[in-house]
C-alpha cells in the first residue's frame, strides 16, 4: 500500500507529466486561457489516462510480450501502433458512453474528447508504464495519478493566465512568449517537490 | 532543375516566417524534453523530419482514396508505422542515444507537427510538394531544437556534442556551469525568450493583446490631485 501511495505522490508532483516531462504541451498551452475550459480538459485527460494506462498494461502483458500469445512470438515492436490504437478506441468508446449515460458531462467536455487522442500526455503515460515495467496495480495507480497531475498543472496555469491578461507585458512577449516564461516558473516551483521521499 | 516558387516557399517558410514551434505552437512537447544535449536534439530532429516528410508524401499519395470519416485513423496508422521504422532503426544503429531519447521517439506519433501537416497540407496537395512541406516543417522544428540545445548544453555543461568547450571550475578551468540549464524550467525560458527575439525582428507575428492598457489613465489621475 505504501508503495502505491509513494507512486501516487511522485506521479502527481515530482514527475508531473506537463511540467517536468513537457507532455501534452500543445493542448496545455492552447487551451489554458480560461479556467472553465482548463477544468473540462483536465477531467477528460485524467479519465482517459486512468483507463488507457492499465488497459495498455494488459495488452502488453497478454498479447505483445515475448511468448505471451504463443511461444516464440515476440510482438513488442508493434507496441506503439497498438497503444495508439487502444487510446483512439478508448476515446471513441468513452465518447459514446458519456453521450448515452452522462449527457451533461459530455456536453461540458465537448470538443476536448476527440483532441485527447493526439495528446502526448496520454501516449506518454503508456510509454512510461512500459519503460518502467509497472505491474497491473502500479499502472492503475500511475494512470490515475499522472492524469490528475496533468489536470492540476493545466488548471493552475489557466488561473495564472487569467490574471496575466490584465498586466502590461512587453509587446513581443505577449501571448505565447509570456506563457512559456510562466510555465517555466511553475515548473521551477514544482521542482521543489523533487526532494519529497515517501 | 529549378524549383517552382511554391516548392521553395514550402521548404523555406517554416524556418522562421511560419515556424511550427514559435508561431503555430505545434510539437512543443518533445522540443523541450530532448534539448539537454546537442546530440539528442540532432537525432530527434532527423527522426522527426524523416517522419514528417515521408508521412506527408504517403498520405498525399493516397489522399483521393481515403474516406473523410476515417481519415484520422488512416493518418495515424501511417504515421505510427513510420515511427516504428524510425524507432527500430535508432535502436539498431544508435542504441545509447536512443536510450536517452527514451519515450520521445514513440511520441513522434502524437507530435502535432506531423498530424497537423498531414491534415492541413498533405490531404490537399500533390506528393512532391507534400514531401517538401514535410521537410520544411521538420527543418523549422530542427532549427528551434538545435538553438535551444546549443545554449543548454554550452551553458549548462560547458560542452558541445560532448566535447568540452568551456573548461569547468570543477576541473581546474574558469567556467562555473549553470546547472539550471540542464533542468526542465530553462527549456521554457529559452523558448519564451526566443519567441520574443523572433517577434522583435518580425513584428507582424505579435499577438493582439486581450486588453489594452490606456496610457491616458495615469495622466487623468494626475490632474485630479
Amino acid at each position: 500500500m505504501e508503495a502505491y501511495l509513494s507512486l501516487f505522490v511522485k506521479a502527481v508532483f515530482v514527475e508531473n507529466l506537463a511540467l517536468s516531462f513537457f507532455l501534452g504541451m500543445c493542448t496545455f498551452l492552447a487551451l489554458s486561457k480560461k479556467i472553465e475550459t482548463a477544468i473540462g480538459l483536465g477531467i477528460a485527460v485524467a479519465v482517459v489516462q486512468a483507463i488507457t494506462v492499465p488497459v495498455n498494461n494488459l495488452i502488453l502483458n497478454f498479447l505483445l510480450k515475448d511468448g505471451s500469445l504463443m511461444a516464440g512470438v515476440d510482438l513488442t515492436f508493434l507496441g506503439l501502433i497498438s497503444y495508439i490504437g487502444v487510446i483512439a478506441a478508448m476515446v471513441q468508446i468513452l465518447e459514446m458512453v458519456l453521450d448515452k449515460f452522462m449527457p451533461s458531462l459530455y456536453n461540458a467536455l465537448g470538443v476536448f474528447l476527440p483532441l485527447i487522442t493526439v495528446n502526448c500526455a496520454i501516449l506518454g503515460g503508456s510509454l512510461f508504464m512500459v519503460e518502467r515495467d509497472y505491474t497491473f496495480g502500479e499502472s492503475a495507480v500511475y494512470g490515475i495519478s499522472s492524469g490528475l497531475g496533468w489536470a492540476l498543472a493545466v488548471v493552475a496555469l489557466a488561473g495564472v493566465r487569467e490574471k496575466l491578461k490584465y498586466s502590461d507585458v512587453p509587446k513581443g512577449l505577449q501571448g505565447l512568449g509570456i506563457t512559456f516564461i510562466t510555465v517555466g516558473l511553475m515548473s521551477m516551483g514544482f521542482m521543489a517537490f523533487s526532494g519529497v521521499q515517501l | 532543375m529549378k524549383m517552382s516558387p511554391e516548392a521553395k516557399s514550402n521548404l523555406l517558410d517554416p524556418l522562421i516566417g511560419n515556424n511550427p514551434i514559435t508561431l503555430q505552437i505545434l510539437g512543443i512537447c518533445s522540443a523541450l524534453a530532448v534539448t539537454t544535449s546537442l546530440k539528442t536534439a540532432l537525432l530527434m530532429s532527423m527522426a522527426l523530419t524523416l517522419v514528417t516528410a515521408f508521412s506527408g508524401a504517403s498520405i498525399s499519395a493516397i489522399r483521393n482514396h481515403i474516406p473523410g470519416s476515417i481519415r484520422i485513423i488512416v493518418q495515424m496508422t501511417i504515421i505510427a508505422s513510420l515511427v516504428i521504422v524510425v524507432d527500430q532503426l535508432l535502436k539498431a544503429f544508435a542504441y545509447d542515444t536512443a536510450k536517452q531519447l527514451s519515450v520521445f521517439v514513440g511520441l513522434i506519433i502524437t507530435n502535432c507537427i506531423v498530424m497537423g501537416r498531414a491534415e492541413a497540407y498533405a490531404m490537399k496537395n500533390p506528393v512532391g510538394l507534400s514531401f517538401l512541406d514535410g521537410i520544411g516543417n521538420g527543418l523549422g522544428y530542427s532549427l528551434v531544437l538545435i538553438v535551444v540545445a546549443f545554449f543548454r548544453e554550452l551553458l549548462g555543461a560547458g560542452a558541445l556534442l560532448g566535447y568540452q568547450i568551456l573548461p569547468l571550475t570543477t576541473e581546474g578551468g574558469w567556467y562555473q556551469s549553470n546547472g539550471m540549464l540542464l533542468l526542465p524550467p530553462s527549456a521554457f525560458f529559452i523558448i519564451g525568450l526566443m519567441i520574443w527575439a523572433i517577434r522583435a525582428w518580425k513584428p507582424e507575428q505579435n499577438e493582439a493583446p486581450d486588453f489594452v492598457i490606456h496610457e491616458s489613465h495615469s495622466h487623468s489621475t494626475g490632474e485630479a490631485h
